[in-house]
């Protein structure tokens, strides 16, 4: 539960675990988040108890403690307009409106002459004008007011929606009105019911036997809904939107591995589907920039390899597009702290967004007070997922309330999370990682040779070689052959570690050792290296005689043989020779994954 | 054996009523449920018609006196189903 809180508060929803289960995440919440109190009122036109109790919780993850105040019975007329001794003594902050279109009262009738529906329709925003107005004066606080959800049937059909007398139209026509009354106000903020309707459905939308049984005037799955949305514009309304998004590089904003395919092998552009949906998220981006949210990037890259990935023809995002630029090889949580740093915002603010699984869970379990959406690792659905999490509410509010500064405090961050790690060992920990480590087999020969010919950046010597020279190693007595495979608690990696040598005089000389980037960073080379000692221990050899031959791209590397223990023999300008005695044995120091054989694993 | 509707629905209830140690058996009631007030009875009604994907009609629920009753009414609905 720990974790989970957050993420059982995340589109898409699992209604039925939050009905069950909402005192037990809000003690969850409770544990996790530093709260500041708000006093919320909610005039509704139904029921509100539902709503009141999920509501909570979204402002509890928000980290507002509310207290609620809620009118009797579809009075949120009477409420707010007769002087309302009760609500005053409350002393709301906020006041919801939570009306739906079963409150419209002066619905058209069939046939009705337009002047008629006209009047009927001013008398509707007047009746509305008239709360909104005496909440402001009266009460003075923060008022957000629903819009109209769609009417749940249609008697014109679609000429509902045509018709002066429509109750489509009508209610079309009120939502308009709402909104230019709101676009001049400040302090009155629109939920729009409407568009959530069309998210969630008019099937869940309106569930009416919840309605006829309990006075619902929306279904449990709309309430929930309806319940995050108010969530996201308090938040905004009280300062607290977010306002950076932080976005991974490979797989995420192109596809392909920038440092091993090269910028001219990207997946982007319309030519192929895939490029198409990196283009389409990348315009997103573009535009959340251009209405003021900041762009960085966080990247495991080289910096000038990460780069060079803009200079893409089809790259609609621009190197100055970012505010800040992160693209190394250290943990990405401590590339978030320097990007916050950088640009002199809290943790809070930023969205981090990144295809790879685990790098989600090491920020979000890091840095819980960063937003980390599980954005999938389909690039058609990046842009809605990002988008429905409602993080970048643009709210413009002015009402003294929101100002105060106890609200805009910079030390109301969550408290260092229950299910944090301590160090980056705990974390490999976690991954529950296990390695199949074997020699050569014809199973696996396409893709050791597909990773040979493409891997650039963690190959020690870059050398390619045909399936047909790789299966020739793996078949004969003076190679030794060793490829990894990594599986870990999000899946499997699949193969992603060559290693191949020759024998001389008993003693082994790596022609090939390399490793995808995906699972740098979490000890394979150190596994792989151990496989390699027993392997020729196994065969009597002597030493190991490793080689680093130098191209623009595998820097990362350079040192990798003295990290495992090599001494260096030799260095020149664009090489160095390593050698490993094995005479006086090998002490393994793999530790944080459990190596197989290839039969084990796939057993 | 397969777990008994009535077992299934041991954890709904833990659940929504915020109680580890609650058993509910046939004759448990909202009279006799120290909790069950009717939020929570919205919430168990969502929570079981989620879980077990069946729908209530109207007024079924309104005339069970006992849980039992509603575990006879759920298997009704549910063998139907099938």
């Amino acid at each position: 539960m720990e974790r989970d809180c957050f993420q059982i508060l995340s589109q898409p929803f699992d209604v039925a675990q939050i009905s069950a289960k909402r005192k037990q995440i809000r003690r969850s919440l409770l544990s996790r988040v530093v709260t500041t109190p708000l006093r919320v009122a909610i005039l509704g036109g139904a029921t509100t108890a539902e709503l009141a109790s999920i509501l909570d919780l979204f402002l509890l993850r928000e980290g507002f403690e509310a207290v609620f105040y809620e009118s009797e019975y579809g009075r949120f007329y009477e409420e707010a307009v007769v002087d309302n001794q009760r609500l005053k003594e409350f002393n709301p902050d906020v006041t919801v409106v939570h009306t739906t279109s079963r409150n419209i009262l002066h619905f058209p009738d069939t046939a009705e002459e337009k002047s008629s529906v006209e009047e009927k329709l001013e008398l509707e925003v007047a009746r509305f004008r008239s709360i909104w107005e005496a909440l402001s004066t009266r009460i003075g606080c923060v008022v957000v007011q629903n819009n109209f959800d769609p009417p749940s049937y249609r008697i014109l059909g679609n000429s509902d929606t045509v018709a002066d007398y429509g109750r489509t139209n009508f209610i079309n026509r009120l939502n308009l009105r709402f909104a230019e009354y709101a676009a001049t106000r400040t302090g009155l903020f629109i939920n729009d019911l409407s568009y959530l309707a069309s998210v969630v459905g008019l099937k869940d939308w309106y569930e009416q036997s919840y309605w006829f049984s309990y006075k619902l005037a929306i279904g449990p799955t709309a309430n929930v809904f309806v319940a995050e949305s108010l969530a996201n514009i308090l938040r905004a309304a009280y300062g607290k939107t977010r306002k950076c998004l932080v976005l991974d590089l490979d797989n995420t904003l192109w596809g392909g591995v920038i440092g091993d395919d090269g910028v001219g092998n990207l997946c982007l552009g319309n030519e192929t589907p895939r490029g198409e949906a990196y283009v389409a998220f990348q315009q997103y981006c573009r535009e959340l920039k251009n209405r003021g949210i900041l762009l960085a990037v966080c990247s495991k890259n080289d910096l000038q390899t990460a780069k060079e990935g803009f200079s893409h023809p089809d790259s609609i995002l621009r190197l100055e597009d970012f505010a800040a630029f992160e693209a190394n090889w250290e943990p990405k949580p401590q590339s978030l702290e320097r990007i916050a740093k950088a640009l002199n915002l809290g943790l809070d603010s930023l969205v981090f967004v990144d295809d790879n699984p685990a790098e989600r869970e090491i920020v979000a379990a890091q840095l819980p007070m960063v937003a980390v959406p599980d954005i999938g690792d389909d690039p058609a659905g990046f842009v809605e997922i990002l988008d429905r999490q409602g993080y970048f509410e643009a709210l413009r509010l002015s009402i003294e309330d929101t100002e105060r500064t106890e609200l805009y405090a910079k030390d109301r961050q969550r408290e260092a999370a229950a299910g944090q790690f301590k160090s980056y060992d705990e974390y490999l920990e976690s991954l529950e990682m296990q390695a199949e480590i074997d020699s050569f087999n014809p199973f696996y020969i396409d893709r050791i040779a597909q990773l040979t010919n493409k891997t650039n950046q963690f190959n020690l010597t870059t050398r390619r070689y045909t399936a047909a020279q790789l299966r020739a190693m793996a078949g004969d007595n003076e190679h030794v052959t060793l490829y990894g495979r990594l599986k870990d608690k999000f899946g499997d990696n699949g193969v992603i570690s060559v290693i191949a040598g020759e024998i001389k005089e008993f003693e082994l000389h790596i022609l090939l050792w390399l490793m995808s980037c995906r699972v740098l960073k979490r000890g394979m080379e150190v596994a792989m290296m151990d496989a390699l000692a027993h392997e020729c221990m196994r065969r009597q050899l002597k030493a190991i005689h490793g080689y680093y031959l130098k191209t623009a791209r595998n820097d990362m590397v350079s040192n990798h043989y003295g990290d495992l223990g090599f001494s260096l023999v030799s260095r020149s300008e664009d090489a160095s020779v390593w050698r490993l005695d094995l005479a006086r044995g090998y002490e393994d120091r793999c530790k944080f994954i459990e190596v197989a054989r290839f039969a084990s694993i796939n057993a | 054996m397969p777990v008994s509707t009535l077992e299934k629905l041991q954890p709904i209830f833990q659940d929504v009523l915020d109680n580890p140690n609650l058993r509910i058996d046939r004759s448990s009631s909202a009279l006799t449920v120290p909790g069950w007030d009717s939020l929570a009875h919205i919430n168990l009604v969502v929570a079981i018609e989620h879980e077990f994907k069946i729908k209530f009609a109207l007024g079924e629920l309104e005339d069970l006196k006992d849980v039992g009753e509603m575990v006879d009414l759920m298997e009704r609905k549910m063998n139907s189903k099938r």
